[in-house]
Formats: structure tokens, sequence, C-alpha cells
């Protein structure tokens, strides 16, 4: 499933007269996953829906295996690009088998709606997403984290290469955010799917990412590997916030400790300790 | 181990009829029950007819006035109670489907403000009289309103939102009222003329209205049934839709293109009758699922059920008058659009 190659070149992306990402160039290494980090209303969001094609550019582009992506029928690039959104929301009364099925339109015509292939792809991605035994239940009425479980299925049954996710954590509890990345980076190993991940948790970014993306501003601050890219100066840059980098005791990955302004050591010594 | 095939079918569905096969024989249940409710409408009337008499009218006409009643009156009535109900009930369920909104239906998208305001205008300012006339100036109505408060909820920066969509209309609808309203006004002869047809009624629908509006309707079921797999791709959400490969603005227009035509011929042929395209989609989406494959079927079933239902209920129970079916629809369907409003959770569509 590697070697699809998904690249913005120049790109600008506004709505309406507001320009939110502008001159931005980055290439989606293939097989990876690729997170990308920043503070709000940076653009990360817009990055995202750019690159799916979900928003048109307005300067510059995105290319799908060296073609324009907006050029491409929306069929065809919809079996190699599959995003979700964020929080997206399923009618009521929908189970997951259902919702998981639908994600086989783009496989689908008028004179041939079921096959053996849309069959097997929903029932694996009912398997790997550990949702075939609430595959009778309605989306509506599952938990956070098992209705976020849902809609990836649905993504992984489109079968796309390349499988972009709008802050896929977000109004998860700790535990379910840390059971989603790790089924994104089981998917990602076992069947080399190149995964694209807008994160708010800088730590779990630096975690889960082999291609670190942080944005500032509607551009790139900087990009590359978590260890290579994280620093003090640029969670500075990038959030405005004083920290600390330490490696991770578990992972060994960069660790940010936002110092914040209750905690900053004192500079002078008021000397009133008796010890 | 189980084989992944008769897993997924178990596994499949939920809703009251819980498998494909049990929902296609409910839809055939629900079939011979609309034949039994058009022949009950054709058999019962201000003056009974036995169902044996009816059959003869077809194949032993003798020219009784009986049979000349069943003919010439009962028979076209019921096939445009059929047609008007058809059309009412797949436009109410495509609506609530392109807007994603519950309370989606002909009045709420301004399509019976448009269509009421050009009959008026036709009667008033053309000196149309009769039904047949009106029948063009409805379609019209009905279509320039749908694509102004499609154009007007299509403003802005994300599209026609089922918000945007439903305060369109709603504002539409006010415009549109408030202008029918004055000319009535103004104008007596206008408003009695008008009045009879605003209601709602299959009463004096002869077969030639019928004929006229047929043409739309086929069109119209066909376009509707033709939606219904990107009504299932744009339920997820505009966004995911597009993931899906599904072009959205097409699909859009599609559907609303046979909301036109079923909504704008249906009023043309009866008269803005409500509730029905609120009503029925709900109980379809309740017995199947919300699986537009199957709502739109079942929603087209099921609302013929309803208004000729309605329709026999007015005859029989002002007799000898009767009452007209656009109140008697009211009358049902109103409760229902309260219990809809005061649920909780409003349904998600």
């Amino acid at each position: 499933m590697t070697g699809h190659d998904l690249r913005a070149e120049g790109l600008r992306l506004a709505y309406d007269a507001k320009v939110v990402v502008d001159g931005l160039t980055l290439a989606i290494p293939p097989g990876q996953i690729t997170v990308i980090v920043g503070a709000n209303a940076c653009g990360k969001s817009t990055l995202l829906r750019g690159l799916a094609r979900l928003l048109k550019p307005t300067a510059g582009g995105v290319h799908l295996d060296g073609e324009s992506i907006s050029r491409l029928p929306t069929r065809e690039v919809a079996t190699r690009v599959g995003i979700l959104p964020q929080s997206p929301v399923a009618p009521e009364g929908l189970t997951v088998a259902e919702l998981v099925a639908r994600g086989r339109y783009p496989h689908q015509r008028w004179f041939q709606q079921w096959s053996a292939a849309d069959e097997a792809a929903v029932a694996a991605a009912l398997e790997s997403t550990g949702t075939a035994e609430l595959a009778t239940r309605p989306v509506d009425e599952l938990s956070g984290g098992q209705r976020q479980r849902a809609w990836i299925a649905m993504a992984l049954a489109q079968g796309t290469p390349i499988l972009l996710l709008d802050e896929p954590t977000t109004f998860l509890d700790l535990a379910h955010q840390v059971e989603v990345l790790d089924l994104l980076g089981e998917l990602n190993a076992t069947e080399g799917r190149t995964v694209v991940l807008v994160l708010h948790d800088l730590n779990q970014a630096c975690r889960y990412a082999h291609h670190l993306v942080a944005m500032a501003e509607g551009s790139i601050v900087a990009e590359g590997r978590p260890s290579e890219v994280v620093s003090e100066e640029l969670v500075t840059k990038v959030f405005g916030l004083e920290c600390r980098v330490v490696p991770d005791p578990v992972a060994g990955t960069p660790l940010v400790i936002p110092v914040g302004a209750r905690h900053r050591r004192p500079l002078v010594d008021f000397g009133s300790d008796p010890t | 181990m189980v084989p992944p095939w008769t897993r997924l079918e178990r596994m499949e569905r939920k809703g009251v009829v819980a498998s494909r096969r049990w929902r296609a024989a409910g839809l055939v249940l629900a079939a011979a029950a609309l034949v039994a409710v058009a022949l009950a409408s054709v058999a019962y009337g201000s003056k009974p007819i036995a169902v044996n008499r009816v059959l003869g009218s077809f194949f032993t006409f003798d020219g009784s006035s009986d049979h000349l009643i069943v003919r010439s009156l009962r028979v076209p009535r019921t096939l445009a109670g059929l047609g008007v109900g058809v059309a009412l009930g797949m436009a109410g369920a495509v609506m609530q489907g392109v807007t994603r909104n519950p309370l989606a239906d002909p009045g709420i998208l301004g399509v019976n403000a448009g269509a009421s305001l050009a009959v008026v205008l036709a009667i008033y300012g053309l000196d149309v009289t009769s039904p047949s006339g009106y029948v063009w100036f409805a379609f019209l109505g009905a279509a320039g309103a749908s694509v102004v408060v499609y154009g007007l909820g299509s403003l802005g920066r994300d599209g026609a939102t089922p918000v945007k969509l439903a305060l369109a209309g709603a504002a539409m609808s006010a415009l549109l009222g408030s202008v029918t309203t004055a000319i009535l006004l103004l104008d007596v002869a206008t408003l009695d003329q008008f009045r009879f047809w605003v209601v709602g009624s299959l009463a004096g629908r002869d077969a030639t209205i019928l004929r006229g509006v047929a043409p739309f309707l086929g069109a119209g079921a066909l376009l509707a049934l033709g939606s219904a797999r990107s009504l299932n791709t744009l339920s997820l959400g505009d966004d995911v839709a597009r993931s899906l490969g599904q072009r959205v603005g097409l699909a859009r227009v599609c559907a609303a293109v046979a909301v036109v035509v079923l909504t704008g011929a249906a009023v043309a042929a009866a008269g803005p009758i409500g509730f029905i395209g609120l009503t029925v989609p709900h109980v379809a989406r309740a017995i199947t699922g919300p699986d537009y494959r199957w709502v739109l079927p079942y929603s087209a079933v099921l609302a013929p059920i309803l208004l000729l239902g309605s329709d026999i209920a007015g005859r029989v129970v002002a007799r000898p008058g009767e009452l007209q079916v656009g109140i008697v629809t009211a009358f049902v369907g109103a409760p229902f659009f309260v219990a809809l409003v005061r649920r909780r959770k409003l349904a998600e569509l």
C-alpha cells in the first residue's frame, strides 16, 4: 500500500477573503505517520482539508501521484485518499455495520452495489478496529471511544492507501486517546498505510509521528523527526509557551513539559524558609 | 469459525425490520394495504357503494348512477390521492435527507408558499379560473421559491447547510405568505376561489389534472429513487460525503430538482397538503432504519395510505358533506409534529 505520493506546492487556502494557509509546500512521506501540530487557528485543519480536496486552493495546488488532485475525478481520489473530519455525526439509528459499509461507496456503481470485495473490506475493518461486536449497535448509542473507532472503521473500509484524520482523539478520555492512536500506529505498521493526523497533544504527536509538521500562522515552522525537531525554542515559537523538553521515560521521544506562569522558578530567594 | 458473510448478514441492520428480506416483505405488505385503502376510497363516500358494484363498474359498466359515480368521480379522486400521496411522501423524505433536517417539509422550504402565491397571482392578475389552469402556475411558483430558497441558503462560506436552508425557507415563506395575504385582502373574488384550493382537497380533481401532472410525478419519483444512494452519503455530513467521492453540489441539485418537481406537481394537483411529507418519512425510517434506499420506497407506499385514509375519514366523518383532506391530515399530523419537536433529542438525520 506504500508508494502513493501526496504533496502540496505553494498552497494557499482561504475561506472567502480570509487566507488561512499561504505558500505552503509539504510532501507527505509515503508509508509513514505524519502528525501536524500547532496552536489553535494556525491552519492545520484547513491544511488537512486542502490535502483531501475538501477545500479548493486559491493558489498553488495539491498533487496526488503527480496529478493535480482537483483535476482528478473525485471518486478516483476517494479510492486513494480518505479523510475523517473532526467529530463527524452519524444519522440516528445507523448501525456500525451500516456506517462501515458506507465507506465502500467509491467502489460501488449503480449496477454493482455490493461485491465480495466490499464484504471482505467491511469485515476486515470491523475486525481491526475491534468494532465487530458492536456491528448491530446504532452509532449514536455508543460511547465516544467506540464511536470514534466505528468512524475509523468506515475510513478503513474505504481502503485508501492514504488516510487523513482531523483530531481523532478530541473528546476522548486518555485511555481511549491512546487506544485510537495505537490502532492507527498498528494500521501503519501492518498495512503500510500512509497516515496524516492533526493532533493537539504535542507529546502524543512526538510519540506516534515518524514525521512531525509544526505550523504557525498558516506556514510550516519546522518539520522532520520529532527527536530532531522538537525543542524548547520550537515550542515557544509555535505555541508561545515556555517549556522544558525531556526524554519520554517510556518511548524515549521528546516530552514537552509546560512551565506556566504559576510554576516559574522564583528568581530571588525570599529567605523566609527556616530550613 | 463463522463465515464472515453470514456474520455480516446477521449484524446487518437495526430498526423494527431486521433484515433485507423482511424489509422487502414489509414493503409488499404495505403495498397490499395501499390497494385495500384505494379500493375503500372508491367504495366509501357520502354514498357508499358495495365493492362488487365497484368492481362491476370496471368490468360490466351499465351506466347506472353508482357506476357513473365510481368511474367519473371516485376513481379520478383516488388516483389523484395516490399520485399526490406518492409525491408528497417521497418529496418529504428527499427533503429531510438533503437538508439533514428532521422537520423539513414542503412548508419549511417555502415550496407551498411559492406555489400558493403563483396561484393567487394567476387568479388575480390573469383571471385563471380552473384548477387545470392553476397547475402550471403552482409548478412555476414551487420551482421559483425553491430556487430562491436554495440560493439564499447557499450564500456564505459553507454552502447550503441544513440550518441556513431552513432559515431561508422560513423567511421566504413569511415574505411570500404576506404578499399572498395582501392580494387576497385586496380582492374578495380571488379570496373565494383561492380558499377552496389552498386547504388542499382531492375532491373535484378530474382526470385531466392528473394526466397533466403525471409525467412530472413519474420523473420526480425516478429522480428521487436515483438520489437514494447519494442521500445516504450526504447524511454523513458534507465532508465525509466528499471524502467518499460524492459530488456534493451535484447530488444536492439532483435531490432539490426531485423535490421541486414532486411537490410542485402535488401542490398543483391538490393544493398544499401539509404534514404528509413531514410524518411519513419518519414512520418509514422507524421501520427500515436510516437507509434511503428503503426509506424512499416505504415513504412512497405509506404516504398514499395516509392521504387516502385521511380523505376517506373526511368523507365519512362529516356525511353527507365532507372535510377537505388537508384539514384531516392536519389533525393527524399536528400531534405528530408536536411529539417530534418535544423529543429530547431532535433526530440528527
